[in-house]
């Protein structure tokens, strides 16, 4: 004890100035979102540690606490009491899945911490939640991304296979929910267990349906992979669509070039930072963060990844404008975030959006030649 | 004057509960603890149908789920109180393992954890693809209970935590004193003659389908009780507490502590709740650790850990 308390002293004496500004995060790191909650937490320790180097936040250490919950919502909330009570972290950011995050934002809103999440659906935000903000896309906005694209093709009749999965699950009701306004009916509406290992028997009744002009599945994970190759197999030659939820390189990999060929998605500039316009106001952003996750990692960047990005962005530009570490003041700096490039999309938040995006941050990407196109 | 092994269990429990927050560094460990209660009040139901009537089941988890979406659903859909739909989702328990215990634990041998793993994955998968009731895998939000309010009123002005820490803890107390009642009445009893030998049982004139039954019944209300307490104090619940591997977490906590004791379930409960808490730092390898400790429990504690050291105290006192 008396070791103890002396290097305490120590240290205390040693580093008197730097004060620590401590950012809690509970990633589904492990577990069956880890797909998501891998390169997140890699993008978060990535940044910390850059930031650090480049002499931190108002001139004080970023010290980030992040805890693994394994996709479980019972974890999640354990691990966001622990960030709020034990280790006094100023905000949070994570909540890899829809339900860890609403465990995350019943800790965090009660004890008036800010908090970023990093899952899709739109019940997080709607109601907006004075604490609560979040950085990806929202399954509704998906699907209306990808309705608009099917009636500019004029497409109006249409085949859904979705997964049984939160995310299949929650974009196949709010596509249903969307459809009419885009004048599309849906006329076969299938579904799948992302364990399976084989849709041919969904896909045959929705080849068989009078009148489908294109097929869409919602779902993340190896099940859109195995519907893009059964597709391919049963010869349906409709336009596929798939969702933003399979936008990495690792779903061509998967589903193979050939395959995939032709396959549409709404996706972030992250996939083709390539093919960005010069003048592209998220060309910089999307460059410097894939230059770096690239060089760090020695994996392509994805999607998710770029979602924890924004929301350090997002966090780390609010803490500056506040000029103080204050869960009050960054909250209320969050919320005057206005025009802030990120690798999703450019965030303007308001007291009624606590998402910050419109439809133009998605941009329909076509694959070709197992390479991500833009679609004009 | 001696002390019961019962009241010894029980004054030790009490004391623990009221005292530990004494220690606490900070108000997260409110939360460790409440989560060490839920889990041990479900343990002490495995203690009673495992360790008493030597029935395994697999699929506990899944009244766990009914316990727990009974708090979700009934005040949302039926406008029925938080309070009153822990009752019901106990209700609806134990008149589901009644129905699939019945026919079930006639036969001798392990056709009840077929069963009931059976049963658990259809709860599990009915919460999961019903969505227009419990709203799918994303999770549902669940009431609140309203009891932190009126002791608030009443002057008792608690936090969160700690309002969760003590109200579990009183159930626990209460779940495990009715254990340990039942234990020495004459149900108990012939729970263990059937568990020591199930033809010696029936010979001398024991109904054991029936005292399966029981058991099996009693500890489903536990399962569900505990799921609606987790619902309840979380506000928010997904079909992952009726998962197959909730289950399994059941059983591992009452093996490691002791299956025939509600000591060692609540001492199980409260190793594997608390090894993940602080296991963070090598989180990798949480896994690894949990595994290793239950090799070692099952190699030198053979009947679990608090039953194996009472008996070595017990041994070197002679």
């Amino acid at each position: 004890m008396k070791t103890f308390l002396t290097t305490t002293a120590l240290v205390a004496l040693a580093l008197p100035a730097m004060a620590e500004i401590k950012i809690g995060a509970s990633i589904s790191a492990t577990g069956p979102a880890a797909f998501l909650g891998d390169p997140e937490l890699k993008t978060l320790e990535m940044l910390v540690e850059d930031l650090n180097a480049k002499g931190g936040l108002n001139g004080e250490e970023v010290v980030l606490v992040a805890y693994d919950d394994n996709g479980d919502p019972n974890k999640a909330r354990t691990f966001a009491t622990r960030l709020v009570e034990d280790d006094e972290v100023v905000a949070i950011i994570g909540g890899t899945t829809t339900g860890t995050t609403m465990s995350i934002l019943a800790v965090t809103e009660d004890a008036e911490i800010p908090f970023i999440s990093l899952a899709g659906a739109i019940d997080i935000i709607q109601p907006v939640k004075p604490f609560t903000f979040k950085t990806p896309h929202t399954d509704r906005m998906a699907c209306q991304k990808i309705f608009e694209d099917m009636q500019k093709n004029g497409i109006s009749k249409i085949g859904m296979i979705s997964g049984t999965d939160g995310f299949g699950a929650s974009m196949q009701a709010q596509c249903k929910e969307v459809a009419p306004d885009y004048a599309i009916e849906i006329i076969a509406d299938e579904t799948y267990d992302p364990k399976d290992a084989d849709m041919t028997a969904q896909l045959t009744k929705i080849k068989g349906t009078e009148g489908v002009q294109a097929i869409l599945n919602p779902g993340f994970g190896q099940g859109p992979s195995i519907v893009t190759r059964n597709v391919k197999q049963l010869a349906i030659d409709l336009p596929f669509y798939q969702s933003h939820g399979v936008a990495s390189d690792g779903f061509i990999e998967l589903a193979g070039a050939d395959a995939s060929e032709g396959v549409r998605l709404p996706g972030t500039a992250l996939l083709v930072a390539d093919l960005l316009a010069a003048d592209d106001p998220q060309k910089p952003v999307v460059d410097a963060y894939k230059a770096m996750f690239e060089e760090k990692t020695g994996t392509p960047v994805g999607t998710f990844g770029g979602y924890a990005h924004d929301a350090f962005l997002i966090m780390t530009d609010a803490i500056t404008r506040a000029g103080s570490a204050e869960p009050a003041a960054i909250r209320d700096a969050i919320e005057a975030t206005s025009g802030l490039a990120g690798t999703t999309g450019i965030y303007t938040f308001t007291p009624e959006d606590h998402l910050g995006l419109d439809l133009s941050a998605f941009r329909m990407l076509e694959i070709q030649g197992g390479k991500w196109t833009l679609v004009q | 004057m001696r002390l019961t092994p019962k009241s010894a269990t029980l004054l030790a429990l009490v004391v623990l509960i009221a005292l530990a927050p004494v220690f606490f560094p900070s108000g997260f460990y409110y939360r460790v603890g409440a989560l060490i209660f839920v889990n041990a009040l479900a343990v002490t139901g495995i203690v009673i149908l495992t360790g008493w009537a030597g029935q395994i089941s697999l699929g506990h988890a899944g009244f766990a789920g009914i316990g727990a979406y009974a708090c979700a659903l009934a005040p949302v859909h039926w406008g029925i109180h938080p309070a009153l739909a822990v009752l019901l989702g106990a209700a609806v328990s134990a008149v589901l393992a009644w129905l699939v215990g019945r026919p079930i634990l006639r036969l001798k041998g392990y056709y009840l954890a077929v069963a009931s793993l059976g049963m658990g994955i259809l709860i599990s998968m009915v919460l999961n693809n019903e969505r227009e009731l419990t709203r799918g895998p994303d999770g549902i939000e669940v009431p609140e209970l309203g009891l932190r309010a009126v002791l608030k009123d009443a002057g008792l002005d608690l936090s969160n935590g700690q309002f969760w820490y003590f109200f579990c803890g009183i159930v626990l107390i209460l779940g495990a004193w009715l254990a340990l009642n039942l234990r020495d009445s004459a149900t108990g009893r012939a729970l263990r003659a059937l568990h020591g030998s199930e033809v010696a049982a029936r010979t001398v004139g024991m109904d054991v389908a029936k005292l399966k039954l029981q058991a099996f019944v009693i500890s489903a209300v536990y399962a569900s009780v505990s799921g609606s307490l987790l619902a309840l104090q979380n506000k928010f619940i997904t079909p992952d507490v009726a998962g197959f591997m909730h289950s399994v977490e059941m059983v591992t906590m009452a093996v490691l502590g002791g299956v025939g004791s509600v000591a060692g379930a609540i001492f199980g409960a409260a190793v594997l709740t608390l090894l993940p808490q602080v296991l963070t730092v090598f989180a990798e390898y949480e896994q690894l650790v949990l595994g290793l400790v239950m090799v070692l429990v099952m190699i030198f504690l053979r009947e679990g850990v608090v039953p194996s050291i009472l008996r070595k105290i017990r041994g070197s006192g002679e």
